[in-house]
């Protein structure tokens, strides 16, 4: 019997169950079979987090299963946007102290979730995380097995330290080719959606694979399998290699275990994609799959460009950004925001004099926070408005007034159509 | 189970952002966030949906964003069920674990209209529309779901087991036997 890297994981996970069980009914790990499987980490933040306790408190245990292995981060509305943000954030430290919880991160130690986890160490190959976000997807970057949850979910999790799941069927994704200029995992992850819609993946697990993605950055991974969700997903996995394990060595804080897919295991779609033939690629509103090519985009005149998130929020990408804007000057009609994404990326890029760069071309540089993504704070749109944004999705008044437009794209093109103030190929704007 | 209400129709990829905008989500008191239920697609509905009333919608409903805010404002603006042709992975997990009914059938989608009467009998899957007086059959729910809908959501489902010593063994993590299936230790420490 081979299985696929989804499969493999939630195998090495399935719960013991003592008498008559769910675990004990439906052991098989079979694409569509129903497991129970303990998790290694389980993640809540300041949205999420407070139902969450409140349906924790709502279970009668009175201490969450391991407090190094349940991680609260601030960040959506963080720094507080609001009094009752505040008391959102206030709720999630208060239950951290109580609790004993090692990882709460808060203003000035935090980051965007997705980014700080691994970029801490506190995701590894073969881990099965849940997280009450949707973005939870981001850590099959590193070979694990992660996927968004609700608030009650987490709570069961937290109190148990196990959940249900549904063994999803796999498909595979193989990109074959080699990338042109300007081209990075944002790019090849948005074509893959316009290929495939936004329920295009439904219930299952994406193994991304082929010569692409064996070259492709451990930054660019985390951008391609945080948008896993967008295609509805439960996971986005990639094979763990010399890249990944670069990444993780030194880093992780737990052991960690990589599996491969057997040759020969069964997918439910393969599909083919040549790179060489994808070109930078701009969502239009307002669905992720709305993608054309930069070249087709037309005469869209822009208000704002975000460049950040959990998405493409990572050294790399503000590096990618800088190169552009080096020696520019931010449209006079565009606002131009940075959002490091986590403490680490922010220092990183101040010592290699990127958030000098970007600053002298006329963007503002903040603190980690989701806050413009999902139209919190921070870069909020009017009625009207037309942000192009390296975030991940630009549903109707995502991003602010449910009459403002959300393009997404990667941080090249962000950042080039910041400076003609309109969207635009990167190599129109720079020698 | 069985409710009488109106539709309200919606169509494919009706996401989380729509039925509950993030603005909104510096609360998480209930009542608070079903008076902007469905707010930016359609600004009249929390102020005019009757107890009872069934959204019908296409594909992927509640894709998006994993807030569990989102059941949460539809169960409390006073919606009985919701039916669409498909659910977003979370929204489905979401809306069974807090108990608000859901039903897969794209046959009654088709030929349900904003205003029409349906029936649904959520326990045995049928659907009628009243109006039309034609009858559906919704996709049924596998055996464990069942058993969480009956215990109440999955918070009174997972008290019943701890109750009963039903829960998993705790395993002892970072000893996890993970070779039996072609793992490969690559560090320990």
């Amino acid at each position: 019997m081979t299985h696929t890297l989804a499969e493999k994981i939630l195998a090495a996970h399935v719960a013991e169950v003592a008498g008559a069980s769910v675990a004990a009914r439906m052991p098989e790990v079979r694409p569509g079979g129903l497991v129970e499987v303990s998790v290694d980490l389980v993640l809540a933040n300041d949205i999420t987090g407070p139902i969450a306790i409140r349906e924790f408190e709502n279970l009668g245990v009175k201490r969450v299963f391991d407090p190094t292995r349940v991680v609260f981060v601030a960040d959506h509305f963080a720094p507080n946007k609001d009094i009752q943000s505040a008391e959102q954030c206030r709720d999630l430290r208060r239950f951290a102290r109580a609790q004993g919880l090692c990882y709460h991160f808060d203003v000035g130690r935090m980051g965007i979730e997705h980014v700080l986890l691994p970029e801490q160490g506190l995701v590894g190959p073969g881990d099965l995380v849940v997280g009450a976000d949707s973005h939870t997807c981001t850590y099959g970057a590193v070979g694990a097995f992660a996927t968004g949850m609700g608030s009650t979910d987490i709570a069961v999790a937290m109190g148990t330290g196990h959940i249900w799941m549904r063994v999803p069927e796999t498909v595979r994704i193989v990109y074959e080719g080699q990338l042109r200029p300007w081209v990075g995992g944002k790019d090849l992850i948005l074509y893959t959606i316009g290929q495939i819609g936004v329920s295009g993946a439904v219930y299952r697990a994406i193994e991304f694979a082929g010569p692409v993605i064996d070259t492709l950055s451990m930054d660019g991974r985390f951008t391609m399998a945080n948008m896993a969700i967008e295609a509805g997903a439960k996971a986005g996995l990639f094979a763990v290699d010399s890249t990944t394990l670069a990444y993780v060595d030194g880093r992780t804080t737990r052991p960690y275990c990589a599996y491969q897919a057997d040759p020969g295991a069964t997918y439910v779609r393969v599909i083919e994609i040549d790179a060489s033939q994808i070109e930078p690629q701009v969502a239009f509103p307002h669905l992720p799959e709305n993608v054309r090519p930069v070249s087709q985009v037309g005469d869209v005149q822009i208000d704002q460009a975000v460049i950040g998130s959990c998405t493409n929020g990572r050294l790399e990408d503000l590096r990618v950004a800088a190169r552009v804007l080096q020696g520019q000057h931010v449209h006079p009609d565009v606002r131009c925001i940075v959002f490091p994404g986590s403490q680490q990326v922010y220092l990183d890029a101040l010592r290699e004099g990127i958030v000098e760069l970007i600053v002298e071309a006329g963007a503002a540089v903040s603190t980690p926070t989701c806050g413009p993504c999902l139209g919190g704070h921070m870069g909020v749109l009017a009625a009207g408005e037309r942000a192009v944004s390296t975030t991940n999705r630009n549903f109707r008044g995502r991003m602010g007034h449910p009459d403002s437009e959300v393009y997404l794209a990667g941080p090249a093109v962000a950042a080039a159509s910041a400076i003609a103030g309109r969207i635009v190929e990167p190599q129109e704007v720079v020698a | 189970m069985k409710l009488t209400g109106s539709v309200w129709k919606y169509g494919d990829n009706v996401d989380t952002d729509a039925i509950i905008p993030a603005r909104y989500l510096n609360v998480s008191v209930p009542e608070k966030l079903s008076e902007h239920c469905m707010e930016d697609i359609d600004p009249a509905f929390a102020g005019a949906v009757q107890p009872g009333d069934v959204i019908v919608a296409g594909e992927n409903f509640g894709c998006g964003s994993s807030r569990e805010h989102a059941p949460l404002a539809i169960k409390t603006v006073g919606i009985g069920c919701v039916v669409a042709c498909s659910f977003a992975r979370i929204f489905y997990r979401n809306a069974i674990n807090i108990g608000l009914p859901i039903l897969e059938c794209g046959a009654a989608v088709e030929h349900a209209e904003t205003g029409h009467r349906l029936e649904v009998d959520f326990e045995g899957g049928r659907i009628r529309n009243l109006t039309t007086g034609k009858d559906y059959r919704a996709k049924s729910y596998p055996p464990f779901m069942m058993e969480l809908l009956g215990a109440g959501g999955l918070v009174a489902y997972t008290r019943q087991r701890i109750r009963s010593g039903r829960l998993p063994r705790q395993p002892k993590h970072g000893q996890q036997d993970r070779t039996n299936d072609g793992g490969r230790t690559l560090k320990t420490g």
